[in-house]
């Protein structure tokens, strides 16, 4: 980074800001270090500036600064990473640099990592999809390229298990496209992000992965930063050098929180439960990274986790989060207590870009119509379910019982699979079937008579 | 001027005393698009358009002398804008948006051919047709401009581009106004009429469950409530593509990038089910994605309902779709709470409402200033937080709109689609569409849709008693009535917006297919007072019959001889 101007005359310290009298030419937005009494630095950013103070948001905290001995340099940008494929399999910090004790990164690019939005007009629409072998995924909340798929969880859910499987087993359509995994930790606990690092040096699959670092006990304000750093890098080696990127971003809850703590401490009107008003617009700034563009092989595709508060969906965190994101898949606690694997809720889960991305061209014909009956099958049964342990299963009507059936199926066959199993397509569709042929003819209506003919009987 | 301080999207100028409310400036260096949102003695506030990254205090700031404008001329049609209207497919090629770039809106090389309807000497008033030219295939009309009056001075037919002068105007106590193929209109600013129509004219969504039950006519306004994944998009997209409006206004407003690369994806692909043309050259795409700047996301519905007008003007009707409302009314609350006003509900500004108004005010029907007749249609997506409707962009505009499209989540996630509740939907406007029905299809629609409803009604009430004593122990005749109504459910309201024959019904089809649920309802009752039971009912081959019919292509030899074999069906049953 260049310095140009150096200043002591810090005014005010409080939170995770600071301001800076006296100052000329600031420009807004850019990166800055301050120097403690001791000599060591903290990096920071511009908030804003009112004529000749600047207020400075301050990302490794800010005990210890004073106002009579502390200094602050002043660059005339905003931060910027080196990106390299050198990256790979590396552990990096939020401003990427090592953190796993090997060689420093050198990296002839750098690049703002606040990155412009895509012109809308230069994207392109989202097709191919990532098989993952897991049914539940491929099969009724397809991923594809370029999409952002959340997984909304809660604490103590193997989320991280289903992300590493997902993580590991990608496969694309073509054997020959490269494909990298970042994997960003914001905020969360050391043993849960280096079993990524580990499960992929198990296999020597290291050149398949980037990491970048912020855990539990590191600087709360580098979770802002963090994640922006981890997808600067994913452009590059999606648009530049044509990887299929898979960014993995874990806990979007704990980024939301550090948002929160700036806002309080600069007294902004909050809007729900004290997060800021620009939440929304945040968190766009960085799930709105995924995607393909026109005339580029590559493409990012992104799976953000977020542990929801309570279990609560409504919460405005998963809320902002689905009203942003191309779907969600939904963690359930009850199906985790049953012992099934991934415990993937699929009512509330969706996959909007599905539709495009499976079917004759892409999958199988029938996979569409299928997909749809499961769902409005298995919602169904989960109505029947519920009347029957108010009125006894013998109380149901025939069909009703059939209903009962079919989810027992789905659950334990379908939903349920060994860990590390990789289930083909057909394979997929198959099990899918097989549950609903429990069901009377009738009931499968979203089918056309020709896909009945020749899968139900 | 020069910049005093800077705080994201707002900056502050001191002023010196040239500078106008809602003027728009150049901010900076980079040469920043803003405009004028509060003016004291000293200082003027500025909400700057593009991102502020970078930007110092004392670089000067430069008036334009004009307000937020929209170029309005041949060639938006099959176009896409950001919020202010800058053309985005003249973005430079690297694919990301640049700052401080302007490139004229409009193609300036394109010659087209300029019809004269009026010759020199003759008296204009505003809003005249002097001529047209094609756009696409549509006649676009070169008007005289509001306020002004005069007499054609020189008129020059043939070959033009928009920047030309295609006519000039003589004026009283003015030099001679030269009229070019486009102009600047500013978007805050509803462009004039002659006068608002009452509406008659049923607007088609092309959606079952919105034209029968929830109908809304030309220049009628509609909101399209729901939780994420509810169906707000798909509904619109399904409406822009298949609704019997003459041009479609799409403001992706604050959402996914994705939605917007989709439809310019799909759209020239598929052809308008009246015209045969593709769907292309009838929209117009305004896209201020999430990530773009939120100041722009507040401007882009103004952006996009002055281009409205401006087809409205020429007689079209014009349908203007927003998603979402909501996160328009995000950017006002983000706007303003930088500008440190009082909030009040939630964060937002008391302004809410009226500006909400002041929107859904500029939709209608209206007599234009040449005397034709053209309508706005406003349908705007609300993203409610939680899903909760009790919030306050979803209370406000309530008051605004006379057509509700309440999405459900349920049944989101059960998979009906389109998930428009027939609990808390509701259109105030039946009085505007019945005699449509009446005279063209020859129905009574009135007591079709309320008998449709009841059944659904009456279901409703029963499943409570379901939930208690099961389907099995309910008498029969209320055993039909929650099997007509799954009929109604899957047979009618249900619309699958990716299949090939069912993502939009003609209005014809619609009525065919709520007269055959209507009569096994009415018939399986009579059947049932003669004696016959609800089992045997319940086995009928009508009833798959009736289910699949919205598969059916229409008009067809094969609907028909469904409908046959369905009416033979239920009445051979005596
Ligand atoms: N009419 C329909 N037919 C079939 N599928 C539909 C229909 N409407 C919605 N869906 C399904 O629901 C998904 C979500 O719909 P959509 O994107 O319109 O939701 P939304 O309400 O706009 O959500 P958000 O507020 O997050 O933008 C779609 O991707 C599609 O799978
Ligand atoms: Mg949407």
């Amino acid at each position: 980074m260049k310095y140009r101007k150096y200043y002591t005359s810090i005014k005010k310290v409080w939170g995770p800001l600071m301001i800076v009298e006296g100052v000329e030419d600031v420009p807004y937005g850019v990166f800055t270090s301050i120097v403690l009494p001791d000599g060591t630095e903290r990096k920071g950013q511009v908030l804003a500036v009112n004529g000749t103070e600047a207020v400075v948001q301050i990302f490794e905290g800010t005990g210890d600064i004073d106002t009579d001995h502390s200094g602050i340099h002043f660059s005339t940008e905003p931060f910027k990473v080196g990106v390299t494929e050198s990256m790979k399999g590396r552990i990096l910090d939020a401003y990427g640099k090592p953190r796993d004790g090997l060689k420093p990164i050198v990296a002839k690019t750098t690049r703002d990592i606040n990155g412009r939005p895509i012109n809308p007009y230069h994207r392109t629409y989202p097709h191919d999809f990532i098989q993952t072998g897991i049914s539940v995924i491929d099969g009724l909340v397809t991923l594809i390229r370029g999409q952002k798929l959340p997984i909304f969880s809660g604490a103590g859910l193997p989320h991280y298990d289903l992300a590493l499987e997902i993580a590991k087993n990608a496969r694309l359509k073509d054997d020959n496209e490269k494909m990298i995994v970042i994997f960003v930790a914001m905020g969360i606990k050391h043993d849960d992000a280096i079993k990524f690092y580990r499960s992929f040096e198990a296999d020597s699959k290291l050149d398949k992965v980037i990491l970048f670092f912020n855990l539990a006990d590191d600087p709360p304000m580098e979770r802002l930063i963090i994640p922006r750093t981890a997808l600067t890098t994913a452009e590059y080696f999606a648009f530049e050098k044509d990887y299929q990127v898979l960014v993995i971003m874990s806990d979007i809850t704990n980024y939301c929180e550090a948002l929160r703590e700036i806002s309080s401490a600069r007294e902004e009107v909050p809007s729900r439960k004290g997060y800021p008003g620009y939440l929304y617009s945040d968190l766009a700034s960085l799930y709105e990274r995924a995607g393909r563009m026109r005339g580029r092989k590559g493409s990012i595709s992104q799976i953000p986790i977020l542990t929801m508060p309570n279990d609560d969906i409504t919460h405005p965190i998963p809320d902002l989060t689905g009203y942003i994101t191309e779907g969600q898949i939904v963690i359930s606690r009850e199906l985790n207590h049953r012992g099934i694997f991934p415990p993937v809720d699929i009512l509330p889960s969706l996959s909007r870009l599905m539709k495009d991305g499976i079917g004759k061209e892409y999958t199988r014909a029938d996979h569409p119509h299928l997909a749809a009956q499961i769902y409005a099958a298995y919602s169904y049964s989960q109505d029947v379910k519920m009347i029957s342990t108010v009125i006894g299963e013998e109380e149901l009507s025939p069909t009703d019982r059939k209903y009962l059936e079919f989810s027992r199926i789905f659950e334990e066959k379908f939903l349920n699979q060994k860990r590390g199993a990789y289930h083909s397509m057909e394979k997929t569709l198959e099990i899918a079937w097989e549950a609903l042929k429990v069901l009377p003819r009738r009931e499968l209506s979203k089918f056309t008579k020709e896909e009945l003919d020749k899968y139900y009987d | 001027m020069k910049i005093l301080s800077i705080n994201g999207p707002i900056i502050k100028a001191d002023n010196d005393g040239s500078i106008r409310m809602r003027e728009m400036v150049k901010v900076g260096d980079f040469g920043l698009i803003g405009e004028v949102i509060e003016l004291q003695q000293e200082h003027a506030v500025i909400q700057v358009y593009e991102d502020t990254t970078g930007v110092k205090v004392n670089e000067k700031v430069e008036a334009l002398k004009y307000p937020l404008s929209v170029t309005l001329g041949p060639g938006l049609l099959g176009g896409i804008f950001d919020g202010i209207g800058r053309p985005l497919k003249k973005f430079s090629e690297n694919g990301f948006i640049e700052r401080g770039l302007y490139p004229f809106p409009l193609d300036g090389d394109k010659q087209y051919d300029f019809i004269s309807e009026m010759k020199k000497g003759d008296e204009v008033s505003e809003g005249m047709h002097l001529g047209h030219i094609i756009e696409m295939s549509l006649k676009h009309y070169i008007m005289v401009p509001p306020g002004v009056t005069g007499i054609i001075g020189d008129i020059f037919p043939g070959k033009r581009k928009v920047e030309d002068i295609f006519c000039t105007i003589e004026l009283d106590h003015d030099d001679p106004l030269e009229i070019r193929g486009f102009h600047k209109w500013p978007v805050r600013k509803k462009r004039p009429v002659n006068e608002r129509l009452s509406m008659n004219e049923p607007f088609f969504t092309g959606q079952r469950v919105l034209d029968f039950l929830f109908p809304i006519p030309r220049g009628g306004v509609a909101a399209v409530p729901g939780g994420f994944g509810a169906g707000k998009t798909v509904l619109q997209h399904s409406i822009a593509k298949w609704s019997n409006a003459d041009i479609i206004i799409y403001v992706g407003c604050g959402e996914r990038g994705n939605e917007i690369a989709q439809i310019l994806e799909e759209f020239p692909t598929l052809k308008d089910p009246r015209s045969g043309r593709s769907l292309m050259e009838r929209t117009i795409i305004i896209a201020n994605t999430s990530n773009m700047p939120v100041t722009a996301r507040e401007s882009s519905i103004y952006t996009g309902i002055t281009m409205a007008e401006y087809y409205r003007d020429m007689g079209y009707n014009v349908t203007i779709l927003a998603d979402s409302t909501s996160r328009w009314a995000e950017a006002l609350r983000e706007l303003s709470s930088r500008l440190e006003e009082i909030p009040a509900e939630e964060g937002y500004p008391a302004y809410l409402a009226s500006r909400l108004a002041e929107y859904y005010e500029r939709a209608g029907s209206f007599k234009t200033l040449s005397g034709k007749t053209g309508s706005i249609t406003a349908i705007g997506a609300v993203s409610p937080q939680g899903a909760d409707f009790s919030e306050p962009v979803t209370q406000h505009t309530k008051r605004f709109v006379r057509s509700f499209w309440a999405l459900d989540k349920s049944l989101a996630s059960a998979k009906h689609f389109p998930a428009v509740s027939w609990k808390i939907s509701y259109s105030e406007y039946g009085e505007e569409v019945v005699d449509w029905w009446k005279l063209n299809a020859n129905v009574d629609w009135n007591s079709m849709r309320t008998t449709l409803t009841e059944i659904l009604q009456d279901a409703d009430k029963l499943e409570n008693i379901i939930k208690i004593v099961g389907f099995e122990s309910l008498p029969d005749r209320e055993k039909l009535t929650v099997l007509s109504s799954n009929l109604i459910k899957k047979g009618f309201l249900q619309q699958n917006s990716y299949d090939p024959v069912d993502s939009f019904c003609l209005p014809e089809k619609q009525v065919k297919i709520a007269q055959a649920l209507i009569y096994f309802h009415s018939r399986s009752a009579e059947m049932m007072n003669d004696g016959d039971s609800f089992n045997k009912i319940n086995k009928s081959e009508a009833i798959d019959k009736i289910q699949r019919l919205k598969f059916i292509p229409f008009p067809s030899a094969e609907f028909d001889s469904t409908l046959d074999e369905i009416n033979t069906e239920l009445e051979g049953k005596q």
